[in-house]
């Protein structure tokens, strides 16, 4: 290394190559290293699927913009809403629950440290096939490209007769691979969940993020494998001659739907439910109080889980189901909304009495909050089957998924990251261009998805690569649009954050927000191992039970 | 710190948690009940829909001797896992060969089926809705049943050369999970196409 | 409400009352039209759209309530306890639930959720229920990648994009029922102002009504991701009065328009592959792949409302689709100018 007498043993430890740098990384079974992993990759993506909302946004400013052609845009809407669900959400969630479960539960790794980055490196897999579709999608009349078909792919647009080329099929492969990342990455979680908690971790003790992780696992064995099923089954359609979705042949079209919706509604709740575990942990300790119901909040969302399998329809309204059914898929959706409602009434409960710390993981929660509410209540709106016959497939439609999505599961990631990434990096993130960020995207945030309701009012459908004059929409549009550069510029500042902190971010140490559950224990970052002895616990805030000797949890319990 | 130095609460006296290799093949087996419920589905949704072509009464057969084949093998390999535990490695080989032959006949069975159906009947996956949802749901049986005598015929190979002992019981019940999966299926199965569809 | 009110056997008096009014007044409200938008669906101009109207407003009400009520109460929490400078290291006292105040609410919602699923379902028989009179006008619509056909089976009618309907007279109801099919993808027929969305499906026919309560134009688009130019497959109805119904009806029925001036352009017409898409009746024109131009002259626009019908537009469309509906399945026919002005010229006669 160096000739100098006079050296400083412990800089030149940490001086590596760089080449054994990114092996270490490319094969790491380390479920740290791996959540970072799904994190970075997720991340990367959402940088490029938010600028396909942008070109969408631009191309629709004002009536009979040509910015972009009808085909290019019909494909950045399906390119930006298959990237956000499947390799934006997906993997961001199962990143910080690959991180932060065996660290909350006193394991040393996850069950399947293998199978783990199998499942990583297979969903990877899967988003490289989905843009691979820009370059290799050749096919007749040069319709080969990104897939254009909508995120839901419905049949029989799918069919080769109308979907000629390969784009399709680059979707359909790039989810099957995903899917089956995503059932090892559930299986893992399950077994780890089940079969690694330290001694003295009872169920009942578990961080609610971890309850909450098992059940979204749980669900997405269930969910995610009618998805594959279809997509077989479309593939089967589309090279062996097959019949499923072929209408000439008796085949029918709805069935596409149904399966794919059977998928589809509890996606959502897959990637609402680690938000909510998020929630779960952060209101908590910024208002020093403990989760208020615990034994509710279970219950909930196994309850959640549960009813969640039996919506799905209420996305096939207008197909022409009969009104008992379309009754039943009413009630059931409404019904959902009850135990989702009673969680935003747990945390009202946490913070009411508490000591209420704004630090910018609070400011998204509470962002969270107020977002998720008027998201849900416009849910109910749209469980009407009636109201949705005017409003499905319309902007507020739209309008009310952004709303959950970005004003509730982003707002929620957000928060994760601020307050997370002190234990991830050993830095915090800086509070002032945190505090930015924050209002930024909250101002942009606003002026997109709460204007976005009223076009839909006004008779505005969805997926029109541009409309008429005249019908009420231009201005609304416009401003919608200005609202999605503001987030634009609040994400970029977040990005920033990220790289800036990880260079002179203030030392965290293990325990930075005087938090309560198990992966505060530990050095910041954490040691390959995690813990150099395995905890043993005696309640659900094993941390607040060694600051506040005397008045432990466990005496409560 | 890196640990909680002071573990002030006690380790409890008994601390037992359910076997990683069983929870997680549970889950997969979950996962994949759930896979072929959809083709179940699309197969019932379209019994007497076709709209020409064979019909399943025409030209089904109902294949008992392979069934109880399948079955069987569920019976064989919960015996061979038994003897294993047991420490009795010969009985445990061959109930397990015998559990591979009897899965390897069940397969020639389908195959000789299918050659049935196509060059006597003229019944492909795009003939009709018929044969579309028949070859793929008896098809997805059958892939399942190959990855099955796969992995079974690895664990053989293991166990011929004396690697397989009793450490290994536990690994060894995981995999007949599987082929017991494989074979409650392969009742639905049968049920669905060759009762229930005629 | 009324049911509601007699028939419950608990004190529910005054909620009840509450909820009757709410009711009624959001029949009100639902029914003033802003002019805002031609295709606003609180612009409810026929019975189905009403009633979604109604329920609709009904609905904001009570999910309005709740967002105020919740939102307070947030507001209120933020504010009330947030931490202060002197309360480092005192922590507030450690609550873990309280059994009461959470089956309150849960409760509450799940009685909200009732009372919404019955205004709901009510609506839901109405409208899908629907018995059709035998004064109804019926109409077949079927969906086409990217335009509409029209046809009245007991008429003898079939007409592409714009759909005439008489207006329905509530003591003498005139509605019209809809059959909807498709020939190729899904899609969807919305008319905001007159009634909610329903599919056009291959295989799977839909049946929906409307009954429109005032005369005039009413604007919608498809609503089912169609494939490429499912942006500008517009529809445009035209409810008429019952004089000005009959007289285009009977303007529909008669046979194509023989006008010898532009028999060259009949000729470049019928002898180029312009017969195998579309129709002209009673002629050698007989394809249905596209739409029937029989009395393309009684539309106000071409290729389902992306451009409105004048010679100049019809002569760039003839000329090449793409400039007009990019990606549009009409392909560019490659006319000679003379070919072109004569076949133009052949189409506005076709009133």
């Amino acid at each position: 290394m160096s000739s100098n007498a006079i050296t400083v043993p412990g800089a030149q430890i940490d001086e590596k190559p760089w080449v054994d740098t990114l092996h270490e990384w490319v094969t790491t079974v380390d479920h740290k290293r791996l959540g970072v992993l799904y994190i970075g990759y997720a991340l990367l993506l959402l940088v490029v699927a938010g600028i396909e909302a942008l070109i969408i946004r631009i191309q629709l400013m004002y009536p009979h913009n040509d910015f972009v052609s009808p085909q290019v845009f019909n494909r950045m809407f399906t390119m930006h809403g298959t990237t956000m669900i499947f390799f934006v959400a997906m993997p961001i969630l199962f990143g910080f629950a690959n991180y932060l479960v065996p660290l909350m539960i006193g394991a040393r790794d996850m069950a399947f440290p293998r199978l783990n980055a199998f499942s990583f490196w297979l969903s990877a897999l899967g988003g490289l096939f989905l843009y691979f579709s820009l370059v290799g999608a050749n096919g007749l009349y040069g319709a080969g490209n990104a897939p254009d078909v909508g995120w839901w792919a419905y049949a029989p647009l799918t069919a080769r007769a109308f979907s000629p080329g390969h784009s399709s099929d680059y979707w359909t492969l790039s989810l099957l691979a995903s899917g089956f990342g995503s059932i090892g990455t559930a299986i893992n979680i399950v077994a780890t969940v089940l079969c690694m908690r330290c001694p003295g971790m009872k169920l009942s003790r578990m961080p609610l993020l971890v309850w909450l992780n098992l059940v979204m696992s749980g669900m997405v064995l269930i969910t995610i494998t009618p998805l594959s099923a279809a997509q077989i089954m479309l593939l089967v359609d589309r090279y062996l001659g097959g019949h499923f979705f072929d209408a000439q042949a008796g085949g029918s079209a709805v069935l596409w739907m149904h399966f794919f919706w059977i998928f589809g509604h509890p996606e959502v709740y897959v990637l609402i439910i680690p938000c909510f575990a998020f929630m779960s942990e952060i209101i908590p300790v910024f208002s020093r109080k403990p989760i208020f119901g615990y034994p509710v909040m279970v219950a909930a969302t196994v309850c959640i889980g549960f009813v969640s399998m039996s919506v799905w329809a209420h996305h096939m309204f207008t197909v022409g189901m009969n009104s008992y059914a379309n009754s039943f898929f009413t009630i059931t959706t409404m019904a959902v909304g009850v135990p989702t409602g009673i969680k935003i009434f747990n945390w009202l409960g946490t913070m009411w009495g508490g000591r209420i710390q704004f630090k910018t993981p609070m400011l998204f929660s509470i962002g969270f909050l107020f977002q998720f509410l008027m998201a849900g209540l416009t849910g109910v709106m749209l469980a009407c089957a009636p109201f949705d016959w005017q409003l499905g497939s319309s902007y507020f439609v739209v309008a009310h998924f952004h709303y959950v999505i970005v004003g509730g599961i982003l707002f929620a990631l957000f928060a994760a990251f601020y307050y997370w990434y002190p234990k991830i990096t050993g830095r915090m993130l800086s509070e002032a261009l945190g505090k930015w960020h924050f209002w930024l995207f909250l101002i942009g945030f606003h002026l997109t998805f709460d204007l976005m309701h009223i076009p839909g009012l006004l008779g505005m459908p969805r997926r029109i690569y541009t409309y008429e004059p005249g019908r009420g929409w231009d201005t609304l549009n416009l401003l919608i649009t200005a609202g999605a550069f503001i987030q634009a510029i609040g994400t970029v500042l977040f990005v920033a954050n990220l790289v800036i902190s990880y260079c002179n971010g203030k030392k965290a140490g293990n325990d930075p927000w005087d938090a309560w559950t198990l992966e505060w224990s530990t050095n910041s970052p954490p040691p390959p191992y995690n813990f150099a002895s395995i905890p043993v616990v005696a309640s659900r805030r094993p941390l607040w039970d060694l600051k506040h000797p005397e008045d432990p949890d466990s005496r409560y319990e | 710190m890196s640990a909680i130095a002071n573990p002030f609460p006690q380790a409890p006296a008994a601390w037992k948690l359910p076997d990683r290799g069983k929870v997680a093949m549970a889950g997969l087996i979950i996962a994949e009940s759930a896979i072929f419920t959809i083709f179940v589905v699309a197969y019932l949704f379209y019994v007497g829909k076709s709209l020409t072509g064979p019909t399943p009464r025409e030209v089904l057969e109902t294949p008992i001797f392979y069934t109880i084949c399948l079955l069987s093998s569920s019976l064989t390999i919960h015996f061979a896992a038994r003897s294993l535990a047991r420490d009795r490695v010969g009985a445990f080989l061959g109930l397990w060969v015998l559990t591979i032959v009897l899965g390897g006949t069940f397969m020639y069975g389908t195959a000789q089926e299918w050659h049935r159906l196509i060059y006597e009947h003229g019944l492909t996956i795009s003939t009709n809705l018929f044969g579309t949802t028949y070859y793929s749901l008896v098809g997805l049986h059958a892939f399942h049943v190959t990855a099955g005598l796969l992995m079974l015929s690895m664990v053989a190979i293991f166990a011929l050369v004396g690697r397989v002992g009793v450490q290994q019981s536990r690994r060894v019940e995981v995999v007949s999970m599987y082929w017991h999966f494989v074979d409650a299926v392969w009742v639905v199965v049968f049920t669905v196409v060759y009762v229930v569809g005629r | 409400m009324q049911a509601l009110r007699s028939t419950n056997s608990f004190a529910r008096g005054p909620l009840a009352v509450l909820l009757s009014v709410i009711w009624q007044a959001s029949a009100v409200v639902g029914a003033v039209p802003p002019a805002l938008s031609p295709t606003n669906i609180f612009a409810s101009e026929s019975t189905p759209a009403k009633s979604i109207a109604h329920l609709s407003v009904f609905v904001f009400v009570i999910t309005g309530i709740i967002f105020v009520v919740v939102f307070t109460l947030l507001v209120y929490s933020i504010i009330k306890f947030r931490g202060r400078a002197g309360d480092a290291g005192r922590e507030p006292a450690q609550v873990y639930g309280s059994t009461q105040i959470e089956l309150a609410w849960t409760i509450i919602p799940i009685l909200i959720v009732v009372v919404l699923f019955l205004a709901t379902a009510r609506v839901i028989h109405a409208i899908q229920d629907a018995s059709q009179p035998p004064s109804a006008i019926e109409v077949t619509a079927i969906g086409h990648q990217y335009w509409w056909e029209f046809r009245y089976p007991k008429l003898g009618i079939v007409t592409a994009n714009e759909m005439h309907i008489p207006v329905s007279d509530p003591e003498n109801p005139t509605p019209t029922f809809l059959t909807l099919l498709s020939a190729d993808t899904d899609h969807s027929f919305w008319i905001p102002e007159l009634a909610g969305k329903t599919d056009l499906i291959p295989n799977h026919p839909n049946r929906m009504w409307m009954d429109p309560h005032r005369t005039g134009i009413f604007l919608g688009q498809c609503a089912q991701y169609c494939g490429v130019q499912h942006a500008k497959m517009l529809l445009r109805v035209s409810v008429d009065s019952p004089e000005d119904f009959a007289a285009w009806v009977r303007s529909q029925q008669r046979p194509a328009v023989q006008d010898e001036s532009v028999a060259a352009g009949r000729r470049v017409f019928e002898s180029t592959a312009c017969i195998n898409c579309h129709a002209v009746a009673r002629t050698n024109a007989n394809g249905r792949f596209g739409p029937d131009l029989t009395h393309l002259m009684s539309r106000a626009t071409i290729a389902s409302g992306a451009a409105p019908n004048t010679p100049e537009k019809l002569r760039l469309w003839i000329q090449d689709p793409n400039k007009i509906k990019p990606g549009s399945l009409m392909p560019a026919m490659q006319l000679s100018d003379t070919d072109l002005d004569a076949v133009v010229s052949y189409m506005e006669t076709l009133r």
